[in-house]
């Protein structure tokens, strides 16, 4: 697995981050040493293992379906970048 | 007054030797005095913490104050906690006022603890030396030339430079434990479910635990009483019966089986932590415990698998910052993808976008069974390592860190370095198994300096009670944890 900076600059897409060609040179490197360190789990076995993602065994709670919380959509909006009319502005997206 | 323990300063405030708002003013003033060099602080607000000072007073005065009420601790700057500027170490948050209290946050205050400001820390806790806040790099106190450790490093220079009574810190990896270790100071991470991530901000939410950074393992029991408890508004909170964490601090170690894992004293373990560890554990010995061999053998693979976790999950996460609801907003952009790309460019910084690209990476298109599910398929291997020690023995001990606190800049331009530094304590994480450090010493650095050095003490699920207690014996005997580093006077 080797990654080019066209591969950078196409991960940083998907990952909404622009990144000039020269930045992208730099993360290549770093990123590089990175990967090399993740490829060392290819050397293990893991055939049948069931795979781990919560240390305890729980299931998900459920609750009641009603209104838990309260309208409070001007403090939330008071650290908005850009808010009008209780609508948060973005640009145009719909010509 | 500023080397006092928990349970003593609680004592003064009791006996109206001193009122909470005297205090709190008293370590303000220390804060304004060596917070301008050490950094450990990011943001104060004083008349916010005189006020909390003023009510605990009253609480005082009532009758009715509990163990920490008036004590001013120092919060992780990744709680939100409502009307504080709350920015996780990032330029992303530079002015995000935080709307509402974390849980963490809001049980200090139901004690009537008093916030005495929000800590440093790398930015979204991506770091293990402090080098990546936006705000600032903090001094460790005991070698202003060195990092304090990371990621919770302003919560452990602050501890360590007597600049709060204690700290409150969160660990994905090792970012309690890591940085209490290079500032000689006493750091806990509970069993992964224990204390709620409602309102901490989420770095890895599989592995992100909040826990306390103090004085010593008894001031610790009185934290752990607080912060830990069932929250409904974190999924993963676990629903268990309260308990007393200082409910076993005195009782005797003897018989105690404490596991040594050979892995944790191989090659890549700096000589002269070794023999402070080594030490510790003589002194164990002393107080009747039972040294035991054992082997976790999948330790070194903790690193490539939490290196996959840890920024998956971050990548996930981080992608709430688009510059809309809040956070940093690029002034120049043209479309709204332009706008999502150009604010995250200037609000995120290296270390950060580096684990958000990698992350998006192994989540990609045909990379998610080589490395994702086989890094949870590790994960496995490691928590059953742990299953199987602790068949053979009560605890686990080791070194916290390779090494003493090093150089700032020495690994900044390095990451898998640096991503070394948390060997030993990664895989608990990734076990969600309870880990703290405690001082066991200091070893000389090159020119000259004591620089601390921390003992691991690891915990079956659940069992803090019995990891405080083997903590508190050994700070019966050392006084490791008490020593001060010079110039903070």
């Amino acid at each position: 697995m080797s990654l080019n900076s066209a591969d950078i600059k196409r991960i940083a897409h998907l990952a909404r981050i622009e990144v000039s060609d020269t930045e992208a040179e730099a993360t290549l490197t770093k990123l590089t040493g990175i990967l090399g360190l993740i490829e060392q789990m290819q050397a293990v076995d893991t055939k049948g293992i069931v795979p781990m993602s919560h240390s305890q065994d729980v299931t998900q709670r459920l609750r009641e379906d009603v209104v838990t919380e309260t309208n409070q959509r001007e403090l939330f909006q008071s650290i908005a970048p850009a808010v009008k009319e209780g609508l948060y502005l973005v640009p145009k997206v719909i010509e | 007054m500023i080397n006092k323990s928990l349970k003593q300063l609680g004592a003064m405030l009791q006996g109206k030797e001193i009122s909470s708002v005297e205090m709190t003013q008293e370590f303000l003033n220390r804060i304004d005095r060596l917070n301008p060099e050490i950094n450990a602080f990011i943001t104060l607000d004083k008349d916010k913490t005189l006020a909390q000072a003023k009510h605990a007073d009253s609480l005082l005065a009532a009758g009715k104050g509990t163990a920490l009420t008036g004590l001013p601790i120092g919060q992780k700057d990744i709680f939100v906690a409502k009307g504080w500027r709350t920015t996780c170490g990032s330029k992303m948050l530079e002015t995000f006022i935080g709307p509402y209290d974390a849980d963490i946050i809001e049980r200090f205050d139901c004690v009537g603890a008093v916030n005495l400001g929000k800590t440093n820390m790398d930015e979204f806790a991506m770091g293990s030396s402090n080098e990546t806040s936006y705000y600032g790099k903090v001094q460790n106190p005991w070698d202003r030339s060195r990092v304090p450790g990371g990621s919770s490093g302003g919560s452990a220079a602050a501890v360590a430079a007597r600049l709060c009574a204690a700290a409150t810190g969160t660990d994905t990896g090792g970012s309690i434990r890591q940085p209490a270790s290079l500032c000689g100071l006493s750091g806990l991470k509970p069993t992964y479910g224990l204390a709620s991530r409602f309102g901490m901000i989420a770095f890895a939410s599989s592995l992100d635990q909040s826990g306390p950074m103090a004085k010593s393992c008894e001031d610790m029991a009185l934290m752990m009483n607080v912060l830990t408890g069932f929250d409904k508004r974190d999924s993963t909170s676990l629903n268990r019966e309260k308990e007393d964490y200082a409910r076993d601090l005195n009782k005797p170690l003897a018989g105690l089986k404490v596991g040594l894992p050979k892995e944790y004293f191989a090659e890549g373990l700096g000589a002269d932590i070794a023999k402070v560890v080594n030490e510790a554990i003589a002194e164990y010995k002393k107080l009747g415990a039972q040294i035991v061999d054992i082997s976790l053998p999948n330790t070194k693979l903790s690193i490539p698998v939490y290196y996959v976790l840890a920024p998956a999950e971050a990548s996930s996460n981080l992608s709430r910052f688009d510059g809309v609801r809040y956070g940093h907003r690029a002034k120049e952009y043209g479309d709204l993808m332009d706008m999502y790309c150009k604010s995250r460019a200037e609000g995120f910084g290296a270390e950060v976008k580096r684990r958000i690209l990698i992350g998006a990476y192994v989540l990609s298109a045909g990379y998610y069974d080589a490395y994702y599910i086989k890094a949870q398929q590790i994960r496995r291997l490691i928590a059953q390592d742990f299953e199987n020690a602790f068949k053979q023995c009560d605890i686990i001990m080791g070194p916290t860190a390779p090494s003493t606190a090093f150089k700032a800049g020495e690994k900044a331009d390095d990451p898998v370095a640096m991503y070394l530094q948390d060997i030993y304590t990664i895989a608990v994480n990734l076990a969600g198994l309870p880990g703290m450090s405690i001082p066991a010493g200091f070893a000389p650095s090159d020119d000259g300096k004591r620089l601390p050095v921390g003992l691991q003490i690891i915990g079956n699920y659940f069992d803090e009670a019995r990891m405080l207690n083997a903590g508190h014996a050994y700070q019966q005997v050392t006084d490791w944890h008490s020593q001060m580093p010079e110039g903070i006077e």
